[in-house]
């Protein structure tokens, strides 16, 4: 055995045991238990920590920003479930306004499609939206990667992270996949009582979901609290217009259609709607029991007995927020591993 | 369990190595085919900002910027036989502002071919794959200036006209400008407009394209923009002024196989 074969052995042996401390410490993407299996293309982006701790940095990143001043994280507020709290639209770079709600980051490893209107497919490509959006951070991806490129850290984390310093438009999109497919909040109330780990809903709780069932559960689909859709609930038109999944398909019949949210998290996440216009739960519930607009593309599950509408009484209503407040996720909200590095 | 860890090296080495080659059929020696994207208006040269064209309708206008994508490249020989390039070498973006980017060059088999066909646009297939298979000038970038990706609603921009002319109403900026983005190829999780048109070039009357080694057969092309406004639907700027993501757009796609006419081949 010569020395070269040494050196080679020795090196096995090193990243044999170094790969061993890895998987101690960093336990990748799981699947809760209550969870269906996950849409994210795993098989061309498998997470690894270097990967994902990449993609954390480059998540409160504001280089990819014109001016350097707006990072992903910027509207995306970890204590707000990764929304814009107390923003019906976001200010972006410049404060320039934009036209939708900025929606949480949670769960999207179950996404089939992304933004309001689905117009994206993969989550691979959706970063490139806000970064080349001229009210968002109004930058292009060649100066992101020429500014990354230049950074005194970046080259050796992408080393680190890919196994060359090569930085280009899809290492940067996938470590950032990483990280958002790893926010996953499962560890609200309803979930510990669906995976029966010793917790009760309370009377009313338990009124409100059987009840949320009944009258919500068909769009917002258990336990992601969305079945992916895109439905006009009947809010009518704001005054921006916004045409919706029409925008991405011209079929007549998407006018004013948006996706349906997940629900968890509400009580970080307000203001709600696609426009943010309702600023409480108890006005979304008004909105679905007494102010629908007969819309031609309204849905026709929201006119359950012909006339648009669902019937519930105030006392109903207020159950059915009792039980919605179960889906809060403080250790989502909390959680160390996906604060700003 | 040592030797087992340097034969795993070992391997992940080899298959490193061996990664570049392509696992393409042998089909006797390639050579070099150029196909050459010459872009002009009518009887003119397109200059881009200072040429002065009128269209079909007596618009006059002049043009700012002209780019469209080619791919998905086959030659055809009198036989019949059908050659198609593989596909990961078969995308190129034209544009008239950058003269090394006026060709599309490819390899097939050394051969005399009658007949070529390439697609204007970007195939649904390439549009919906892995980022990781967007390379070049496939690369999701979506500047706004002249970047031909749309970020918004994930797709390629196929074809991008801009320009200035009188009969377009003044923007924001003060400039009257007209702006043609073609894109759209079918949809991904509902059906939408597909604007994806396949070209072919009969190269029988004007030269067929004699291929062989140590030379570079090259098919010129002249690409007509004023054909761009009369086809099968006249396109008038002042009614249109702004074509990007809209029904409209298909006319316009509709009109690009009229663009397209062979000059003659250089062997």
């Amino acid at each position: 055995m010569n020395k070269k074969q040494l050196l080679v052995i020795a090196l096995a042996a090193g990243g044999l045991a170094f790969s061993k401390q890895v998987i101690d410490s960093f336990t990748g993407f799981k699947k809760p238990g209550n969870f269906p299996d996950a849409i994210y293309h795993f098989k061309t982006n498998a997470i690894t920590e270097a990967k994902f701790e990449l993609g954390r940095k480059l998540f409160y990143e504001p280089r990819f920003s014109r001016d350097n001043t707006v990072s992903c994280g910027t509207c995306h507020i970890q204590s707000a479930a990764f929304t814009h709290h107390g923003h019906d639209v976001s200010h972006g770079i410049d404060d320039r306004l934009g036209k939708r709600n900025s929606p949480p980051i949670m769960n999207l490893a179950w996404g089939k499609t992304f933004f309001w209107d689905g117009g994206v497919f993969d989550l691979d490509l959706q970063p490139i939206v806000p970064i080349t959006n001229p009210v968002e951070m109004d930058e292009t991806m060649d100066n992101v990667l020429n500014k990354l490129r230049n950074h005194r850290d970046y080259p050796g984390l992408f080393k680190q992270a890919f196994g060359s310093a090569v930085i280009n438009a899809e290492r940067v999109m996938k470590a950032l996949s990483q990280f958002m497919v790893m926010l996953v909040s499962a560890n609200s109330k309803y979930d510990s009582v669906m995976r029966k780990q010793g917790v009760r809903f309370t009377a009313a709780e338990q009124q409100g979901y059987a009840l949320f069932k009944t009258h919500c559960g068909s769009c917002h689909k258990e336990p992601l609290f969305t079945d992916e859709s895109f439905r006009d609930n009947g809010i009518g038109a704001g005054p921006n217009n916004d045409e919706g999944r029409y925008l991405v398909t011209l079929n007549d019949t998407d006018k004013y259609k948006f996706k349906v949210p997940g629900l968890r998290n509400l009580s970080y996440t307000a203001p709600y709607m696609h426009d943010g216009r309702f600023i409480t739960l108890r006005a979304v519930l008004e909105h679905y029991t007494s102010h629908i607009k007969n819309t031609p593309n309204l849905d026709p599950l929201l006119k359950p007995t012909g006339a648009p509408g669902l019937k519930l009484t105030a006392a109903e209503q207020s159950n059915i927020i009792t039980f919605l407040l179960t889906l809060n996720d403080k250790d989502f909200i909390t959680d160390k591993r996906f604060s700003e590095p | 369990m040592i030797t087992i860890a340097a034969f795993i090296i070992m391997m992940s080495l080899q298959a490193h190595k061996e990664e570049p080659k392509g696992a393409e059929p042998t089909i006797g020696a390639k050579a070099i085919l150029s196909i050459e994207f010459d872009n002009i208006v009518g009887e003119q040269n397109l200059q881009l900002n200072t040429g002065a064209y009128t269209n079909g309708s007596g618009e006059n206008y002049s043009v700012s910027l002209l780019q469209y994508f080619i791919s998905n490249i086959s030659v055809k020989k009198a036989d019949g036989t059908v050659y198609t390039v593989p596909q990961d070498s078969s995308y190129f973006l034209i544009k008239e502002s950058d003269p090394a980017a006026r060709y599309a060059k490819v390899q097939v088999p050394e051969g005399e071919y009658s007949s070529i066909t390439f697609v204007l646009g970007v195939d649904s297939l390439r549009s919906t794959m892995d980022i990781s298979k967007r390379t070049g000038v496939l690369e999701p970038s979506g500047g706004m200036e002249d970047g031909m990706y749309w970020g918004w609603n994930s797709g390629y921009i196929f074809f991008k006209f801009e320009g200035t002319s009188p009969h377009a109403p003044v923007d924001p900026t003060g400039q009257h400008k007209f702006r043609y983005h073609i894109g759209g190829f079918g949809g991904y999780a509902a059906p939408t407009i597909n604007n994806i048109r396949t070209i072919t070039i009969d190269l029988t009357a004007a030269g067929n394209a004699k291929v062989r080694s140590g030379r570079v057969s090259n098919v010129h092309l002249l690409v007509d923009l004023a054909k761009l406004f009369n086809g099968s639907t006249t396109v008038r700027i002042a009614a249109n002024p702004t074509v990007m993501f809209s029904a409209y757009s298909a006319n316009i796609a509709d009109n690009f196989n009229n663009m397209f006419r062979h000059d003659h081949t250089e062997n």
